[in-house]
């Protein structure tokens, strides 16, 4: 199943290299990652998606609470939860391609960004599953290049991850 | 407050930590910390003749006494030479600080002379790692990193500490912090107490119950308290490798160490159990065997100070993270407060089926009458030391037979690689022992293979004076390689026959020891007391033993705990 671990991490150089060194020292899959500074600067989140069964992802999570900078760490997909991720996507688009793209842009309800004779960048903000949608729907054959943050996450209601 | 150079700040906290002894290599990066240790002497530094060794005399140190080893090297090949060392003492939780020079940090990244990056080699095979920034960070870092490496599951932390770190000309005010306080990193301290008593609970209503302990009972200073709650429940023991001496192996209630060359009566007992109660160990694969046929009757309590070592390989019945000491001492307490009793029926029954197994086979190999077996060696030892020597192994069929036959009584007196199985290991680590138990019998029982890979620490122990004693059951090959060859390729013996041996006695003589060879059977006795006797020198005793012995009893591969080989020709 695939989980979305959200870890606070001690904002300290080589602490990133530990959980990631974590992940492939141990041949734990990373799907995505994304990790920056916090209102305090101090400590870092960072956010993975894996996928497993239930007892290695539990060991994922009791391998990264071991490391010394890991401060604290939540599987989110254990209860509601919000998760986005921002996808750039520049794709061919021309004569009768623009009115297509605008019209799917919208419906996933997107923003054309930037704009030339024959290219648009869109971005596009939402759970993985609809960035996947949304290249899906206008076709791998038109697509430029695509960009993905990896996911971020957040605990629906009062939960949060502090310290 | 003092002013102080980043070196002479580096030495101080060492002093100030209660540091006896460094063990050590000097190189460009570390000349400024050896400069301030040239000039004091209340920290004594060991000089080996490769660092590998010395990462395992602070091993060796660790294992006997409890207490964290610390290792100083130079940068780059002095650095990267301590990983098999740093690794050994991952795998099996000891306690280290190694201390690593490193080029300037102005030229980190630059490919300059000697450099390696310490803090990415060195990751996976530490608990932590930590790198100085600025030279006033450094009592900070030294308090931290042996804060780290003892506490919890204790492990090898590695300080890398590039070279102006420690300038001398640049001085900072010194005071040596008392406590260290990190927000993420809070060992458990206690069990939870619902989950203790739900163990005891399931204990002594279990009719067939066995305690599998590990490593982690010597590590946590817990011996004495596993002691009592067994004496008092009654309850068969059985224990790991690593766990040698946590409990009396003469007492009758120990059926000696389990696994893949256990005893018949240990791995039995586990297989049929009802109730298994594992106390600082950590399933690991030469225990299990196949983990989906492990012990299928049993309901399993885990005990340990690391959440990640449980429900890793085998899942527990019920989870019990904390030290081990403080769990036994409460898990003792309601034992002895309960009403429930152990169903004595129930465990006299238990207790006649375990007979009927050790009655089956035992500990027993066929003696011959004019070849030395490596069996008969180890006994002998025993005997001759009355069970009472720190006894350090290297890996392989020595190891096995060492740890089968001399039986230990205490903790902390077998001293081997169990973890990573490091070849090299005995003989530093007998050394580490020597220096701190001078008045203590110290064997290192080893093969010819695994001597000679690190033979030339036999310099330092002429340099130290460091009496050890080491018993070569020479074999003339790579004797576990071998069994396994015989065992599983038809006896190919591809590259397991040591070729070219030297004269280990001329060896010794040329490093100024003593050299004795025994290859009668009579002579084995005379001279091993003729060697045990001379107290003040380094002996090394080469022994010429059967070259055709395998170790027994073995598991077999991917099969149950009680599947076994129990000879060449029997299978169980």
């Amino acid at each position: 199943m695939r989980r979305i671990i959200s870890v606070l991490l001690e904002n300290e150089p080589g602490a990133l290299s530990r959980v990631v060194g974590l992940f492939s020292q141990r041949n734990y899959n990373i799907e995505t990652l994304t990790v920056a500074p916090t209102e305090d600067e101090t400590l870092s989140r960072l956010t993975v998606t894996t996928t497993g069964p239930d007892r290695v992802i539990e060991q994922i999570t009791k391998q990264l609470n071991k490391l010394v900078e890991v401060v604290k760490l939540v599987d989110l997909t254990e209860g509601p939860h919000i998760e986005r991720e921002l996808m750039l996507i520049k794709l061919k688009a021309t004569g009768s391609q623009r009115a297509e793209i605008k019209r799917t842009v919208d419906i996933f309800r997107g923003q054309i960004v930037d704009v030339t004779s024959s290219v648009y960048t869109v971005q596009l903000a939402g759970a993985s599953d609809k960035l996947d949608g949304f290249v899906q729907a206008i076709g791998t054959s038109g697509v430029l290049e695509v960009v993905r943050s990896g996911v971020s996450g957040i605990a629906r209601g009062e939960k949060v991850l502090s310290l | 407050m003092e002013l102080l150079s980043g070196a002479d700040m580096l030495i101080r906290s060492l002093q100030d930590q209660g540091i006896e002894y460094i063990y050590g290599y000097p190189g460009g990066a570390a000349l400024h910390i050896y400069d301030a240790l040239f000039r004091q002497d209340e920290v004594k530094h060991i000089l080996v003749r490769h660092e590998q060794a010395a990462v395992h005399m602070a091993d060796g140190y660790a294992r006997a006494t409890g207490l964290p080893g610390t290792v100083l090297v130079t940068s780059g090949p002095g650095a990267t030479n301590t990983i098999t060392g740093i690794a050994t003492a991952f795998m099996d939780s000891i306690p280290m600080v190694v201390l690593c020079g490193q080029v300037a940090s102005t030229l980190i990244g630059e490919d300059a002379f000697q450099e390696t990056d310490m803090m990415g080699v060195s990751r996976p095979v530490v608990k932590h790692n930590l790198s100085v920034r600025h030279p006033s960070e450094i009592p900070e870092i030294i308090r931290k990193a042996y804060y780290i490496a003892s506490t919890g599951r204790p492990g090898p932390v590695v300080v890398d500490i590039p070279k102006d770190m420690t300038a001398p000309n640049e001085r900072f005010e010194y005071a040596y912090p008392k406590k260290v306080k990190l927000r993420s990193y809070n060992p458990a301290i206690r069990g939870h107490a619902g989950q203790i008593k739900k163990a005891v609970d399931m204990m002594l209503a279990a009719r067939r119950p066995i305690i599998y302990a590990g490593g982690g009972v010597i590590l946590g200073k817990a011996s004495g308290q596993l002691t009592e709650l067994v004496r008092k429940l009654g309850y068969p023991i059985t224990n790991t490798l690593m766990g040698i001496g946590c409990y009396p192996a003469s007492d009758k209630q120990h059926l000696g160490w389990l696994g893949m060359h256990g005893t018949y009566e240990a791995n039995m007992a586990m297989h049929h159990s009802d109730l298994i109660l594992a106390v600082g160990a950590r399933f690991d694969d030469r225990v299990t065997n196949a983990t989906e046929k492990f012990c299928p009757g049993a309901r399993i309590i885990h005990i340990d100070i690391d959440p990640a070592s449980i429900s890793k390989t085998i899942d527990a019945d019920v989870p019990i993270v904390g030290p081990v000491d403080a769990v036994l001492k409460e898990m003792l307490a309601l034992v002895k407060e309960s009403k429930e009793k152990p169903d004595a029926e129930a465990l006299a029954a238990w207790w006649r089926q375990i007979d009927e197994w050790r009655a089956f086979h035992g500990m027993r190999y066929e003696t011959s009458p004019d070849v030395i077996k490596p069996q008969e060696v180890v006994e002998m030892l025993h005997r001759l030391t009355n069970g009472d020597a720190f006894v350090t192994s290297d890996v392989g069929q020595h190891q096995m037979f060492a740890a089968q036959y001399y039986k230990f009584d205490k903790p902390n007196r077998w001293i081997n690689s169990g973890g990573l199985g490091t070849m090299g290991f005995g003989l530093p680590a007998a050394m580490g022992i020597k220096l701190t138990h001078p008045d203590e019998e110290v064997l290192c029982i080893t093969g010819e293979g695994s001597i000679q890979m690190n033979i030339q620490e036999l310099s330092t122990c002429n340099q130290y004076k460091l009496p050890v004693k080491i018993i070569n059951l020479n074999n003339q090959s790579l004797g576990m390689v071998r069994q396994w060859q015989d065992m599983n390729y038809e006896s190919r013996h591809s590259h397991s026959y040591m070729e070219s041996l030297p004269d280990f006695i001329k060896l010794a003589e040329a490093y100024g020891h003593v050299g004795i060879r025994i290859d009668k059977k009579e002579d084995l006795e005379p001279k091993l007391k003729e060697a045990l006797a001379m107290k003040d020198r380094l002996v090394f005793v080469d022994i010429q033993v059967d070259r055709f012995e395998h170790v027994y009893p073995m598991q077999v591969a991917r099969g149950c705990m009680k599947d076994m080989w129990l000879s060449k020709t029997e299978r169980v």
